[in-house]
């Protein structure tokens, strides 16, 4: 499904330049869960967000889907993005003035719109049914977490990327949030891509993969 | 979800985000869209005053006077400066031209009038029985002059309002006498008021042409002709007014045997003409009033922008966020598009109704006439929604333009 072909990033720093990955190479099948480990600045997020079509490859190939994605518009991006993709933040960025429901509509607004019914599916199934009309300051951390991957999960789109999920929860909300991302993988078939430092959440993915300075330094099979 | 109403629902959202600064934007466009409703309405409302005020002269008026041609489009003061017209002269168009309803040939002279002990200076009118009707003058009380008392040269005035004010003060005039220059008249008609204004007939008095000159000799021409000021005339055919205008010029310029290549003696104009004259500068000036009030609302359009960018700046995380979930740009472009466009079009809704409320308040105050009209408004509404579109294009161009993943990094 993702087959990543020594992918460079660089970015400008000024007059210098910053290398941030330093040919990546990596296969995700369909209906895998993997988790991105490594250091800060290893180049977690960039590969995360190269790999989620918000940013393009300085080099190398990148196929979505048998579709060679490092070279599209960014409006084909965005279409991908908002066909294929659901994005899960640290920060769970929502936003502060809808409620929980309309921020899961949200989520269904630029691929080619949904109902009011299945944004009510999505929560329901992150156990929030109840909590529809609050809006994300109403609700605590691990709540908010929850709307959020409703919101990325009410289009159906076929792959899930998670950016620390956990990083803001207490360890009781992070396991409820990883219970239903990986349920998300074993009960519809969604192909799961987190990136995170922690080993436990890392250890209910199939695979692993540690980067360091921008490389894969290490793969292991859970 | 549908395709139009989301970006719309989107822009209302972000303007109820921010009810202060959106209210302070909106204000800005209201006192434009306001301010060009109420000089717009006070300027049309002046020219309609002045044309009517003008048109109670009667429309199917023309009016010789003589003097050089002041050339096309001028308009005379008082004529008679140099005296070319005659008696004769009106007797002439009186008999030849035609589609020529009534002829009024009159002469004017400024005259002391006595009454008691209170005097005042006025021009006096020496006229023909025709000249009420052919000047469409009014009468609150007495009578004009008649063919008979005209014949026999009577000593008999008609006053206007205000002078009949200044002289005999609530008191009935009519039937009172009063001294003007040598002779005593006696007032036998008092004319309604008809505003001050264009040659106002409120500061005036008629009396027969031949009365007049039992105090101010009769001025004759070379020829013997008996001169008069001016002429004035009703056409009975509207239609027919520059024909009438034609006919009256060829045959004057016989009469007064002016040689081809030489300019008229005479002045010719119909209140047609003097309408048509005044409604292009009314229509300037009430343009000029508009693009000065343009100018506040050109300020609020910068406002619009200025508060725009702003928000752009502020809703960076947010514009990262729709971008993660698929936004294009060309949704974001449109969605800060709307949302400046929509808070315009509130301020020009807003501003219509205010406009139209201080426009009425003017009206009532009676200092000054207003009329709003449906083109003002309708050019009003449509002017603050370009407004948006166009303050607010810039501010959309940079909100689509932002990096989703910087955007989404900042704070």
């Amino acid at each position: 499904m993702i087959r990543l072909q020594d992918i460079t990033k660089v970015y400008p720093m000024g007059k210098r330049e910053l290398t941030v990955l330093r040919g990546i190479t990596l296969n995700i099948e369909k209906g895998e869960s993997v988790a991105i480990m490594g250091p800060s600045g290893s180049g977690k997020t960039t590969l995360l967000n190269l790999v989620g079509c918000l940013d393009t490859p300085t080099s190398g190939s990148y196929y979505f889907e048998d579709m060679e994605v490092s070279r599209l518009s960014s409006g084909e991006l965005a279409k991908i993005r908002g066909h294929k993709v659901g994005f899960v933040f640290q920060t769970f960025n929502l936003l502060p003035r809808l409620s929980a429901l309309a921020n899961v509509e949200l989520g269904m607004r630029y691929c080619g719109g949904g109902n009011h019914h299945q944004a009510l599916e999505a929560l329901a199934s992150v156990g929030l049914s109840d909590r529809a009309n609050h809006r994300p300051s109403e609700l605590s951390g691990g709540e908010q977490q929850r709307v959020a991957i409703a919101r990325a999960l009410v289009k159906s789109p076929p792959l899930i990327l998670a950016d620390e999920p956990t990083g803001n929860l207490d360890s009781r909300a992070g396991e409820e949030v990883i219970s239903i991302l990986t349920s998300l993988r074993s009960e519809q078939g969604v192909t799961l891509v987190m990136v995170t430092h922690d080993n436990n959440v890392a250890h209910h993915c199939q695979r692993i993969i540690h980067i360091k300075d921008g490389q894969v330094v290490m793969e292991e099979t859970v | 979800m549908n395709k139009w109403l989301d970006p719309l629902s989107g822009a209302w959202a972000g303007v109820i985000a921010h009810k202060l600064r959106s209210s302070l934007t909106i204000l800005g466009i209201v006192i434009g869209i306001a301010s060009v409703i109420t000089l717009m309405s006070i300027g049309k409302g002046a020219t309609a005053q002045i044309l009517s005020n003008i048109q109670s002269m009667g429309a199917n008026l023309i009016t010789i006077s003589g003097g050089a041609s002041s050339g096309p489009g001028g308009v005379r003061g008082a004529g008679g400066s140099t005296q070319t017209l005659t008696m004769e002269d009106a007797e002439a168009i009186a008999e030849q031209v035609s589609n020529v309803s009534a002829v009024a040939p009159s002469s004017s002279s400024n005259l002391q009038l006595v009454v008691g002990s209170k005097n005042t200076n006025s021009q006096v009118t020496g006229a023909t029985p025709e000249y009420m009707s052919v000047n469409n003058l009014k009468l609150a009380s007495g009578a004009f002059f008649s063919e008979q008392e005209y014949e026999r040269g009577a000593k008999v005035a008609v006053l206007g309002s205000s002078v009949a004010e200044t002289l005999f003060g609530s008191a009935n005039p009519i039937g009172q006498q009063m001294r003007m220059g040598t002779i005593i008249v006696t007032v036998i008609g008092v004319l309604e008021s008809k505003g001050t204004g264009f040659n106002s007939p409120d500061d005036a008095v008629y009396i027969p042409l031949t009365a007049l000159h039992q105090t101010v000799a009769q001025p004759r021409t070379a020829q013997g002709g008996r001169i008069v000021s001016s002429i004035t005339l009703t056409v009975s055919d509207q239609a027919q007014t520059q024909n009438v205008i034609d006919a009256i010029t060829s045959l004057l310029r016989t009469r007064h045997r002016l040689g081809v290549g030489v300019d008229n003696d005479f002045n010719i104009m119909s209140v047609e003409e003097i309408v048509s004259t005044l409604s292009t500068v009314t229509g300037t000036l009430t343009l000029l009033l508009g693009a000065i009030a343009g100018i506040s609302l050109l300020v609020g359009g910068i406002g619009v922008m200025n508060i725009m960018l702003v928000s752009v700046i502020e809703r960076r995380r947010e514009i990262g966020i729709l971008k993660a979930l698929g936004a294009t740009e060309r949704d974001i472009w449109g969605q800060f598009l709307i949302e400046a466009a929509f808070l315009t079009f509130s301020g020009g809704i807003i501003g219509v109704i205010v406009g139209w409320a201080i426009s009425s308040i003017v009206d009532l105050t009676g200092l000054m006439t207003t009329v709003v009209s449906a083109d003002i408004v309708i050019l009003a509404v449509s002017v603050s929604v370009g407004i948006g579109l166009f303050f607010g294009f810039y501010p959309a161009w940079n909100a689509s333009r932002l990096n989703p993943i910087e955007a989404l990094r900042s704070e």
